[in-house]
């Protein structure tokens, strides 16, 4: 792998850029593999990088049935924040966040990683007790949170109107060292990162089994072959339903569709991001100038990627009140993605019934932000069987009523 | 968006009409019963990608609860039908085989 520079960028200029060589390579599958990992989005990724960089293991397929990030690393609204009730919770972000702020320079690839500040607004005096009650645990728990009043919040962000009158601002949950970043550059940049280490990126390569013997996994049926591995991990997200059934557990989870929008570009105007959970909206500005708008999950069981309208309609009007520069925007996309929702609205990173197959799922509407400190975490729980940062994650939790309930702490929006 | 038909009130009205209240045909475990049971019934759900059953409300409009039969990939919906029923009734399940080859009901763990 040639490295990225300012260097390389002169060098290329004077030969017509024909010296740029693959990002990641595109391998036929092995027979066999030390680690399968099912998913190639931004989690299955970062397991698969944190597995070689933490654990020495690059003998490692990443099986992705469509393209590579084309799931929902490629269709979430960016945030990265780790402004959490729970402590396992906040302990899991926080890692992740951390792993962010180095993340373009361990993985030399620019993941365009913006720390501008995330709010949290307070509209109603629920959500005061509720987030003040966050920044004291955020406190406890080393999370740079604070809660700040209106008009700072209008100072933060000028264009937004605090006054109501349905719902007036009373103060906001920020965290100012949380922010963006480019989603897909992140699946991009660590793709390349475990091609450099010799492990397989293998996409349109679908699996359609999940062979076991003596109650230990032996490989995967794949459209591709059958592939061998000792040990597997399923990181598909709204589809870990499916992958689950074919090892032979079930798993607490639903999959419901997520949608988001982005409007034409404009001037910059904003440089935060603001999450309003009581009216179902939140939106930052990308860097190309768009707005980036995102809302609630469908209520029912879907595996179609679309959305449907009558929640646009509440998120685009909520966001209207509560910024009335954007009312004349147009549109410019709307699309929908499947999450994995867990009834506590914590994820799964466990092992299962089935030897030496582990899952990690279940981060409903808010996995992207994770995407590090999952794949550091699931990472050693594969190569170790163990792993401080997921032990409080496991499957069984359901059955032993140790919720790590983020409902309360996460809203709508995640 | 869905459309869906009320069987209490016979109203056809867009999604936003009525209220989605999770999977249908649950046995409701209670006291006695093993942690096995109780987990299964509380949180391993169904969550199949195609043929689904659920329960509905009529909450802007009659206000009564009913169960759709409705495809999760392709949210067809083959039908409405009274909740006070343990499985769907015939005339939707040989609509469901019609159009779904291969599709069984399944006993209910």
């Amino acid at each position: 792998m040639k490295r990225y520079s300012a260097f390389a960028v002169a060098r290329e200029a004077f030969r017509y850029h024909m010296g740029w060589e693959r990002a990641w390579a595109s391998p036929e599958p092995k027979k066999k593999y030390d680690a399968i990992i099912i998913g190639a989005g931004g989690h299955g990724l970062a397991t698969a990088y944190y597995l070689g960089k933490n654990h020495g293991i690059t003998n490692v397929a990443i099986l992705e049935k469509g393209w590579l990030g084309g799931g929902n690393t490629g269709r979430n609204t960016t945030i990265i924040r780790s402004n959490y009730l729970q402590d396992p919770s906040a302990a899991m972000y926080e890692k992740s966040r951390s792993l962010y702020e180095t993340l373009s320079q361990d993985l030399n690839y620019n993941i365009m990683f913006s720390p501008r500040g995330v709010m949290m607004l307070a509209q109603t005096q629920h959500e005061v007790r509720g987030y003040t009650r966050t920044a004291h645990a955020n406190a406890l728990q080393g999370v740079d949170t604070e809660f700040i009043s209106p008009e700072r919040v209008k100072e933060l962000c000028p264009i937004m109107n605090i006054e109501g009158p349905r719902y007036p601002v009373l103060g906001a949950l920020w965290q100012p060292r949380a922010g963006t970043a480019r989603h897909d550059a992140v699946a991009w940049g660590l793709a390349r990162a475990c091609s450099a280490m010799g492990m397989d990126v293998i996409q349109k390569c679908e699996v359609t089994g999940i062979r076991q013997e003596g109650g230990k996994v032996s490989g995967v049926t794949t459209n591709r072959g059958d592939i061998a591995c000792d040990k597997l991990g399923i990181v598909v997200a709204g589809h870990s339903g499916q992958l689950a059934e074919m090892a032979g557990f079930r798993l607490p989870i639903e999959s419901v569709a997520l949608q988001a929008l982005v409007s034409e570009p404009i001037k910059p105007c904003m440089d935060v991001v603001v999450m309003a959970n009581t009216v179902h909206g939140y939106m930052s500005q990308s860097d190309k100038g768009e707005m980036v708008i995102g809302g609630g999950a469908d209520g029912f069981n879907n595996y179609t990627q679309r959305g449907s309208f009558h929640h646009i309609e509440e998120t685009v009007r909520a966001l209207c009140e509560t910024f009335p520069v954007i009312n004349r925007l147009k549109m410019l996309r709307q699309w929908g993605g499947i999450v994995d929702m867990t009834g506590d609205r914590s994820p799964i990173l466990s092992k299962t019934p089935l030897g030496n197959c582990f899952i990690n799922c279940g981060w409903g509407t808010g996995g992207f932000k994770a995407t590090p400190g999952s794949g550091w975490g699931f990472a050693e729980l594969m190569a170790k069987g163990q792993s401080p940062l997921c032990d409080e994650f496991s499957l069984d939790r359901f059955k032993e009523g140790r919720f790590i309930d983020e409902s309360v702490a996460a809203g709508v929006a995640h | 968006m869905l459309m869906l038909t009320c069987p209490n009130c016979g109203v056809t009205g867009e999604e936003s009409e009525f209220a989605p209240g999770g999977e249908a045909h649950l046995k409701r475990h209670g006291p006695g019963s093993s942690d096995e049971e109780f987990h299964a019934y509380l949180f391993a759900k169904e969550n199949p990608r195609g043929v689904h059953f659920e329960r509905w409300r009529h909450a802007n409009g009659c206000g009564k609860w009913f169960h759709a039969a409705r495809c999760t990939a392709t949210l067809e919906v083959f039908g409405t039908y009274s909740a006070q029923t343990t499985e769907p009734p015939k005339d939707i399940k040989d609509k469901i085989s019609a159009k779904r080859p291969g599709w069984s009901w399944r006993e209910v763990e």
